[in-house]
């Protein structure tokens, strides 16, 4: 076995390939300017890092948003006199006012949803791994991906903007239900803050669709040669499902927005009915609250997926590598994939059972909400049969795979008993929510970032990642994940709600004060163990240990056949051809075969 | 200044991981990469062990610390949340068997099958047996999971019964309002271009409607124990959510669109207050869909009682129209000590 395999950051390279190429790549981009190298880029490269990068800041400040709402929620009596040094108004005395409160969950739940996990997500290893892992110089349309970073980028100013506005950012959840963020009247974060969040998001959403097609174009179109849908690395596969997923859905979160900024600002009654607010009757009649939340469900539940799918993708291919063993069921991996895929789009209403949707409605929609639990189950089995008689390394990356695989089992259970309706009843909108969502789509799929982030690292920058912090940062963050979001299950078994500003006055609720101070020191600490990542990822780029081979983790699919800093257009040469599917990990007594080695005469069938 | 020190610990802490991370890189160089390689994977494969135990104990311990502050310990406070219960034990028996296979199963392959010289990796590309066994089994668990799921739906989401006490909740920000239909069992109509909260009429009742004429409204829900009731549900700004808890149960209160919701409490306020050993116990209403910034604030409290106690309560009840007419003959009298008053609230 060779060096490179087995410690995966070896500096003897094994993997043949044709060095003659080596200083040819530079003649690519000699006639780069600072600005089209670096702001104007349309090298899919590049823009994975411009996505990846304001990903980062964006989490950055949602975190540090978490922890600002942990402390009022740890320590509801307690002043912190800094608070108003900064916050001023919105923290007198040093107490987070409730309007403060409620803007931060808010602002929280969007920043991740939306600009951290979906466009850090999917922008960054979308972008970076669909050209390189099906041989493709870029994507099909650099210039719409080019626009699709900078309509994000677009979003993200509109956003922050709305930090800093008078009133104060949008305020009524990131689910925005009107009629609260119809109204002025019923919210301060429901005036001027709630435009600039629905004109944010309609940017987001263009972004969104430029990239998906983009992304769904061009694994249709321009896979290399001998690259068929079957021998694709499931990363591409759960990619496409992603893109599609946005791609058909992002449209109606669009519809619902603007009848949405119809209804706060040209009078129209789309969401509005029998309102009286503050003591002032509204004429509106004839709209419906809930017609909101359909259009509104129609993307949010697909959107789960939107941020779970990229992350398992990733998962099944740094666990594949690091087992030195092929996945597990490849087809059924793909065959559970676009069974979730099909099924995000029927199961929304599974968000509204409490909202006094019909009952026999709502019977469909626990059938089909619970038959995802079965691509679930296969996915799991089929990564814990990956690993079972592997040889496994436990590369940074691959510590995060085996917690993703942890988060995703925990949290996916959950789901089992807010897919029932009949506990829905009980759990809904309680602390159990809460756990459920943050372990199966926050913080696993955080958990599959990271491990794409590690891995590809090295073909992002031609650096590795610091592996002490690596390791330092992951167990912080996996034991802190469970310390945080297990004991909330029982907050949720209480009845107690979510988005409570104070449970100090409800004899139902009050029981759990200690818990919540546990829970918010804790979370100050794993968001300390954030910083140390971002520290790391920086430091690395210009500090890092440099790469010495083009494979350094002994991987077989094709962006390991590029140069360690690929120029843009990927391959100084030819395109490479591939010959065999992307997991010929450990076959015929071989450490691994790269996807563009011709099938020998002698092989084995599998 | 302290918050200065604590700035100042977290910067140092980073500095010393830092110096640590870097020189553990030089360390590996001169160590040889490979064995440093052996020795973190070892590291890293017995720490997933230890996660495991201590994770297992740590699971135990949460339940020993949190599983009496939950509802567990308490009976369900309605035949529906009984139901409720049983699908909770049905679904937390079955999940979590799955959950502690699964678990345990992925630590000790990443303990067991942790990097070796002398093993290769099994070449194991795809089995169709197992793929259609673990296909199959959880598909059979969750047919039994939805049947049983969609019973107890069904159950607690049919008509009430004929007969019920009929109670009309409305939530507004931030509190709630309660109406009773009085003795002909008919809530009065409402036109919500009627509300006018000064005149004694914050519901918007529509005075013209004689069933109107006898409606109470009241700052408490008040129930007999053992009869059915049924809640009926809106909300006059944004919407908000009936929470309760103790019963298991909620639905929201959406502008415009009323709902409803059907339960028969089980024990009164007095025999909760034995069960659950708490002097202080009230059964409470609490907003479960986020309204604005009183949100957390907005409570509402249930009494469960005996009829006799239910009927002493009533008697002294006038009805809100009878109230509102006396205020405009003498409007000196305006007693709006009956019109529906902030339930609890913030009470600041």
């Amino acid at each position: 076995m060779s060096e490179a395999t087995i410690q995966g950051q070896s500096v003897i390279g094994k993997v043949a390939h044709d060095h003659g190429h080596a200083g040819h790549h530079e003649h690519d981009h000699h006639e780069e300017s600072f600005i089209s190298k670096y702001v104007f880029s349309q090298d899919h490269k590049m823009i994975a890092k411009q996505f990846l990068i304001t990903g980062m800041i964006w989490a950055i400040i949602g975190g540090l948003f978490s922890v600002l709402f942990r402390l009022q929620l740890g320590y509801p009596d307690a002043t912190f006199p800094f608070l108003e040094d900064i916050f001023g108004k919105w923290a007198q005395g040093g107490k987070i006012s409730p309007d403060f409160y409620y803007a931060l969950v808010t602002m929280h739940g969007t920043i991740l949803v939306f600009f951290v996990l979906t466009a850090g997500l999917s922008g960054t290893f979308a972008n970076l791994l669909i050209p390189l892992q099906i041989g493709a110089r870029d994507m099909a349309s650099p210039m719409l991906n080019m626009l699709s970073y900078w309509f994000f980028f677009g979003a993200s100013i509109v956003m922050f903007a709305s930090l800093f506005v008078q009133t104060g950012p949008a305020a009524g959840g990131w689910t925005i239900y009107p009629p609260l963020s119809a109204l002025g009247q019923a919210s301060e974060g429901s005036k001027i803050g709630m435009d600039l969040w629905l004109v944010s998001m309609a940017l987001f959403i263009v972004s969104s669709l430029l990239g998906g097609l983009n992304y769904i174009s061009t694994i249709l179109n321009m896979r290399t040669k001998g690259l068929s849908m079957t021998r694709l690395p499931l990363t591409v596969w759960a990619l496409f499902f992603t893109a599609v997923l946005g791609v058909l859905s992002f449209p109606v979160l669009l519809s619902g927005a603007i009848l949405l900024l119809f209804d706060r600002n040209l009078g129209t009654s789309f969401y509005l009915s029998d309102i009286v607010v503050k003591g002032e009757i509204l004429p509106n009649e004839g709209g419906s609250a809930i017609l909101f939340q359909h259009l509104f469900w129609f993307l949010g539940h697909p959107e789960v997926y939107i941020i779970l799918l990229p992350a398992m993708g990733m998962v099944s291919e740094v666990m594949s590598v690091n087992a030195r063993k092929p996945i597990f069921g490849y087809l059924a991996m793909i065959v559970s994939l676009f069974a979730i895929t099909i099924l995000a789009f029927l199961v929304w209403a599974h968000h509204m059972f409490v909202t006094g949707l019909n009952p026999f409605l709502g019977a469909f929609f626990v059938l089909l909400t619970l038959l995802i639990a079965i691509p679930s189950a296969v996915k799991v089995f089929n990564w814990l049969t990956t690993i079972w008689r592997g040889n496994l390394r436990f590369t940074p990356a691959m510590l995060y795979a085996i917690g993703f695989v942890s988060l995703f089992i925990s949290g996916g259970l959950t789901g089992i008993f807010l897919g029932n309706s009949t506990l829905d009843l009980h759990l809904h909108d309680t602390y159990f929510v809460v756990a459920h969502f943050h372990i199966v789509m926050g913080v696993a799929s955080f958990f599959g970032m990271f491990a794409g982030l590690n891995h590809w690292f090295p073909k992002m920058y031609g650096r590795y990642l610091n592996n002490t912090m690596a390791y330092i940062h992951f167990w912080i963050t996996f034991v802190g994940a469970y310390l945080i979001f297990w004991p909330m299950h029982y907050q949720g078994f209480a009845g107690m709600p979510r988005r409570y500003y104070d449970y100090s006055n409800w004899e139902s609720f009050k029981q759990f004060i200690e818990l919540n101070r546990f829970i918010s020191t804790v979370a100050m600490v794993v968001f300390a163990a954030q910083l140390l990542l971002v520290f790391n990822f920086f430091y690395s780029i210009f500090k890092g240990r440099k790469l010495k081979t083009e494979n350094p983790w002994g991987a077989a699919t094709l962006e390991w056949t590029t140069p360690i800093n690929p120029g843009h257009g990927n391959w100084p040469g030819e395109i490479p051809e591939v010959h065999r599917w992307a997991y010929d990990y450990g076959k015929d007594g071989r450490e691994f075969i790269p996807q563009n080695e011709p099938v020998g005469p002698n092989e084995s069938h599998h | 200044m302290s918050g200065f020190f604590i700035l100042a610990i977290l910067a140092l802490a980073f500095l010393v991981v830092f110096q640590i991370a870097k020189a553990s890189e030089y360390v590996s160089v001169l160590k040889g990469e490979e064995k440093t390689f052996l020795q973190n994977n070892k590291i890293n494969a017995f720490l997933f062990i230890v996660f495991l135990v201590a994770g297992l104990v740590g699971v135990w311990y949460c339940n020993e610390l949190y599983y009496g502050k939950t509802l567990f310990v308490q009976p369900s406070a309605s035949d529906h949340g009984e139901k409720i219960d049983k699908m909770m034990w049905i679904t937390l028996a079955v999940t979590g068997v799955v959950f502690f296979m699964t678990q345990i199963m992925l630590f000790w392959f990443a303990y067991k099958y942790q990097y070796s010289e002398k093993r290769k990796a099994y070449y194991y590309p795809h089995n169709n047996k197992w793929e259609v066994l673990w296909t199959v089994v959880p598909a059979i668990f969750l047919t039994v999971l939805v049947g049983f799921g969609l019973y107890y739906w069904f159950g607690i989401t049919k008509e009430a019964p004929q007969g019920s006490q009929v109670v009309e909740i409305t939530g507004k920000q931030f509190n709630w309002l309660v109406r009773y239909p009085g003795k002909d069992a008919v809530l009065g109509r409402k036109n919500y271009r009627l509300t006018n909260a000064s005149d004694g009429n914050a519901l918007g009742v529509d005075w013209e409607d004689a069933s109107s004429h006898d409606d109470i409204e009241a700052s408490e829900v008040h129930l007999v124990v053992n009869k059915p009731v049924k809640f009926v549900i809106n909300a006059q700004d944004v919407i908000h959510d009936v929470g309760l808890p103790h019963f298991r149960l909620k639905m929201d209160a959406v502008p415009g669109i009323p709902t409803t919701i059907w339960f028969t409490p089980k024990y009164t306020t007095a025999e909760m207050k034995k069960i659950t050993g708490n002097k202080d116990f009230v059964y409470e209403i609490s907003c479960d869909q986020m309204c604005g910034s009183g949100h957390y604030s907005m409570k509402g409290i249930i009494v469960v009682e005996t009829q006799e106690e239910y009927n002493a309560w009533l008697a002294d009840k006038k009805p809100q129209y009878v109230t509102v007419m006396e205020g405009k003959k003498t409007p000196v009298a305006v007693a709006d000590s009956a019109t529906a008053k902030p339930i609890a609230a913030l009470s600041k």
